[in-house]
Parts: structure tokens; sequence; C-alpha cells
């Protein structure tokens, strides 16, 4: 039973990075949501599945939440809103695929080596939730770094933010209430990105975070 | 002294069946794959013996060489089809404990190859027509992309099952310990899409294309003819046969006969391969119906993502062993 309760967490786990990898391999937006949709889908059966094994019910709220507000209100919103500023057709033509996924794999190859060796003395579980946690969060800010578009880096922060409930759910003992302030924070900080998304398009014509390089007078 | 001298001359005797069993079968194979996709399009297709035909015809014909060509350019083809041939032996199919399995593992089956291709690449270049040259940088640079993927594959394969020795990872594979494993799937996924590649199949290459912009390995062989044409078809059946045989042994390894077993556990292992083979096929088949040729420089992001699955499912193992 505990063999397969880690080989299960281990699967759950392993498929989040590879989907965090998937986000980095996406140049349309509308596939760029969709991969996100389908991250936080996995995370939720993920955190469930750390409830079910810890025993801890207030995490299966967690997950409830996660799958309610990552999975299908933020991709909707983002969806609706990138067919309204009429980029849902845009391919990002500025990323370059390949080394930016070499990148991901040294970043993941990284945190592996320093969870690892950092807690030895911890917890099985939690060893591996925080090796893959720090590896979810690494490839979010990797993104977030090589992408114009200001909806990508959206996309970058909150599978970034979903590393870190990762990170949470494996350590036992969390409470609650820091949960749902996190959850709420991070809707509220979407609503806010929404908002400044429109103000920039109006200021500039484009959401290409280069034209506000120009404008500072900074362009290469 | 009695008990070893019968048990190799079993192994001996699987062995050559086994040897015999790839060369014979490989043709069909590559006709049942022409025929579904014929089906599929609502064409009658050739017959499905057709290839061998094709191969006898090749054989009786005069082998034609380009004046430039040098000695190089005749001997290419052995090479070819010996290092495919001895490749393929060294695959168990329908049985493990295979004689000459034991004095070579994985990595040597990817270096015979790897050398084949390299020989193949040679002569593309030997004749100096343009589409030779064309179609030996293309395969070169596939190969280089394909060949780094193939080995993260086997590493993760030698991670689980603690030997690069096939007939062992086939072993293994059968025993219930292997457990519930991601890395097992990303290496699934990343060998198919590098066996796609290595072997011109559809979103890489057409294989049934001569259209010069678009070839890679029709390009190499078009200044061969007669036997030496023959032996090269005859050479990328088999190589197509010795990737379904790797994904069959490695990935669904029931009814493979044990060493040491009886006559009819072989009998049912053989039947039971073909079966897999003929599934194989088809699924290739109804694959390469259903999508588009990539561009040529698409092509690296489709192996650089079979390199990324085989890197994943390494690191992955790492973690779950470390604990």
């Amino acid at each position: 039973m505990d063999k397969l309760a880690l080989d299960i967490a281990h699967f759950l786990a392993g498929s989040l990075v590879l989907v965090s990898l998937m986000l980095l391999y996406q140049d349309r937006l509308p596939a760029l949501l969709n991969v996100f949709a389908f991250q936080a889908i996995i995370l939720a059966l993920s955190v469930a599945w750390q409830a079910y094994v810890q025993g801890a019910s207030d995490l299966y709220l967690t997950a409830a939440i996660t799958l309610s507000v990552k999975a299908i209100i933020i991709p909707v919103a983002l969806h609706r809103m990138i067919r309204r500023l009429g980029i849902h057709r845009e391919v990002e033509t500025a990323i370059n695929i390949g080394p930016t996924m070499l990148a991901g794999l040294g970043l993941v190859a990284l945190s592996v080596v320093v969870i690892l060796r950092v807690t030895v003395n911890a917890d099985v579980f939690a060893r591996e939730d925080l090796a893959f946690a720090l590896s979810v969060v690494l490839l979010g800010m990797l993104m977030m770094v090589t992408r114009r578009n200001a909806v990508s880096q959206v996309v970058g922060f909150m599978s970034l933010e979903n590393g870190l409930i990762l990170a949470a759910t494996g350590a036992k003992g969390m409470p609650f209430v820091v949960e749902i302030s996190v959850a709420f924070s991070v809707l509220i900080a979407f609503i806010v990105i929404g908002i400044f998304l429109f103000r920039i398009r109006e200021r500039f014509d484009t959401v290409d975070l280069e034209a506000m390089d120009d404008f500072r007078g900074e362009s290469r | 002294m009695d008990m070893i001298d019968t048990s190799l001359i079993d192994g001996l005797s699987i062995q050559v069946s086994q040897m015999l069993l790839v060369l014979l079968l490989s043709p069909l194979l590559t006709g049942l794959v022409r025929k579904v996709k014929a089906r599929i399009l609502r064409r009658r297709g050739p017959p499905l013996l057709q290839s061998y035909r094709d191969l006898i015809r090749l054989v009786r014909k005069e082998a034609i060489v380009a004046e430039s060509a040098s000695w190089l350019f005749r001997i290419v083809p052995y090479i070819v089809f010996a290092t495919t041939w001895v490749a393929a032996a060294l695959v168990p199919t329908f049985a493990t404990g295979l004689l000459f399995s034991w004095s070579a593992d994985l990595i040597v089956i990817i270096a015979l190859l790897g050398s084949a291709r390299f020989f193949l690449a040679l002569a593309g270049m030997d004749v100096g027509t343009s589409f030779g040259g064309i179609g030996s940088s293309r395969e070169a640079m596939i190969a280089t992309l394909a060949e780094p993927a193939l080995m993260m594959i086997v590493f993760t394969l030698a991670l689980v099952a603690g030997s690069t020795q096939l007939s062992t990872v086939a072993g293994i594979m059968l025993s219930p310990g292997v457990g519930l494993r991601v890395s097992i799937g990303m290496a699934l996924v990343a060998l198919v899409i590098v066996a796609i590649a290595e072997n011109a199949r559809m979103p890489v290459d057409n294989p049934a294309t001569h259209l010069e912009l678009t070839m890679v390995h029709e390009a190499m062989v078009l200044e061969y003819s007669g036997r030496h044409l023959a032996l090269l078809e005859l050479s990328s059946s088999l190589k197509l046969l010795l990737y379904f045989s790797l994904i069959a042994c490695v990935f669904v390894p029931w009814s493979l006969a044990p060493a040491g077993a009886p006559l009819h556990v072989h009998l049912i292992g053989a039947a039971v391969y073909v079966a897999k083979l003929g599934v194989a096929g088809i699924l290739l088949a109804v694959f390469e119906s259903m999508i588009a040729k990539m561009r040529v420089f698409r092509v690296p992001d489709l192996l650089g993502a079979a390199f990324m699955l085989g890197f994943l499912g390494t690191l992955l193992l790492f973690v779950s062993r470390s604990l």
C-alpha cells in the first residue's frame, strides 16, 4: 500500500513537471491556456491524493479550490480576454523552443539535485514533492523571463504559483487559512493583471512588452 | 558435458530460426503497412506479397553503377544489410535468452544501426549528385538528434532494470515489482518518436514519395539499382521490424518464451509475436494516414521533445531511487 501510494504521488508530481515543460513548448495562446488548465487539473488530483494519504480532510478543500479557480475560472476568463484583445490567433515568434527547453531541463536537474541534498532527513513524500515543486516554480519563472507577450507571462506566473501549492501540500500541517488567503490573493492578482492588460493595450496598441521597453527608453 | 551441449544446440537453433524469421517477415510487414494505408485511402493497394516480388525482380535486374562511383558505393549495401541483420538478430522477438544476446546489449544495437547509417550517408555523397548530398546531410541531422534521445531511453530502461541486456530488461518488465512508473511511459513515447524518425516514416519523411524537396532516405539511395537496391530496401524493412520488435520486447513482453522452455511455448511465442507485429503495423499505417508531413526544420522540435521525455524519465527515476 505504502509503495503504491508513493508510486501514485510520484506519477502525479512527475506529470506536473512534464506539463510545465509542455507549457514552455507551446507557442500559440489558446493551446497555452489549455495546457495550463490541464496542469491545474493534475495539480488538483495530486493535492487530493495527498489529502487521502495524509488523512487531512482540509486538503480536499484545497483541491476543490484549485480545480474550480485554476482549471476552470481563470482559463475561461483568459480565453475570453485574448478573444477580446484579438490576439487568439497570434503565434509567438520571439521564443526559441530548443534552448528554452534545454534551460528548462537544466533547471529541473538543478532543483532535483539541490532538494535531495538538502532534505536528507525529511519525510519521503515531502522530499519528493519539494523536489518537483521547486522545478515547477523555476519553470514558471523561466516562462516569465522568456516570453514577450503579457498573457503568456501571466500564465507563467500562475504556473509558478501551482508549484507553490504542490510544495505546501507536501509539507504536513500547513494552516488552511494561509492556503485560502494565497488562493484569493492569486485571484485578485489575476483581476488586477487583467485590468492592466487592457490598459497596456489601450496605451500601446499591443500586449507585447517590448513596446514598454521602448517607451522607457531602454530599447535594445 | 551432455547438458551443456544440448543447451548450446537449443540456443543455436533458436538464434538461427529467429534470424530467418525476421528476414522472412520484414518484407511482409512493409507490405502490410502499404496495404493498410492504401485501404484507408479507399484504394485497393498492392497485394501483401508484392514486396517479395519487388525484391526478386530487383535481384534479377542488372546493377548499374555511376561512372564517378568509388569502391565504397559498391560495398555499402552489403555493409548496411549485414549490420542491420545482426542488430535485428540481437533483439528478442519470440524467445529471450538468445545465444548472441549475451555478447551484446542495447548499446551495441544502437551502435550497429549508427554505423549502418554512417555508411549509407557516405554512399549518398559518393557519386557527387546534389540529391544524394541533400539526403545525406538531412539524414545526419536527424541522426544526431535521434541518437541522444535513444541513449536517454536506454538509460531510463537501464535504471529500471539494472541492466542494458534486452533479455534481462524484458524479464524485469514482466515481474510485478515494476509498479506504476511514469518514467516507463515517457520512455515509450520517446521511443515511438525516435522509431518514426529513424525509419523515415510520415511526419519526418514520406516513404512513398520521390518528390525531390521532401525526401530524406529515398534521396540517399537514388543512385542505386538492381541487387544493391534490393539489399537496401530489405535492410530498411528489417530496420522497421527491428524497432517494432524492440518496442514489443521492452514494453509488451508477454508470451516471450524463456530460455530452456519446451517447443510449444516457443511456437505460441512466435504466433503472438506475429500478431504483435500485425497490430503495430496497422497502428503505424493509421497514424501515418492521419498526420501531415512536417517541415524539415520542425523535426528538431519533435526529436527534442523525445530527448526531453527520455531525460525527464531518467531524472524522475533518480528521484525515486534516492528516496
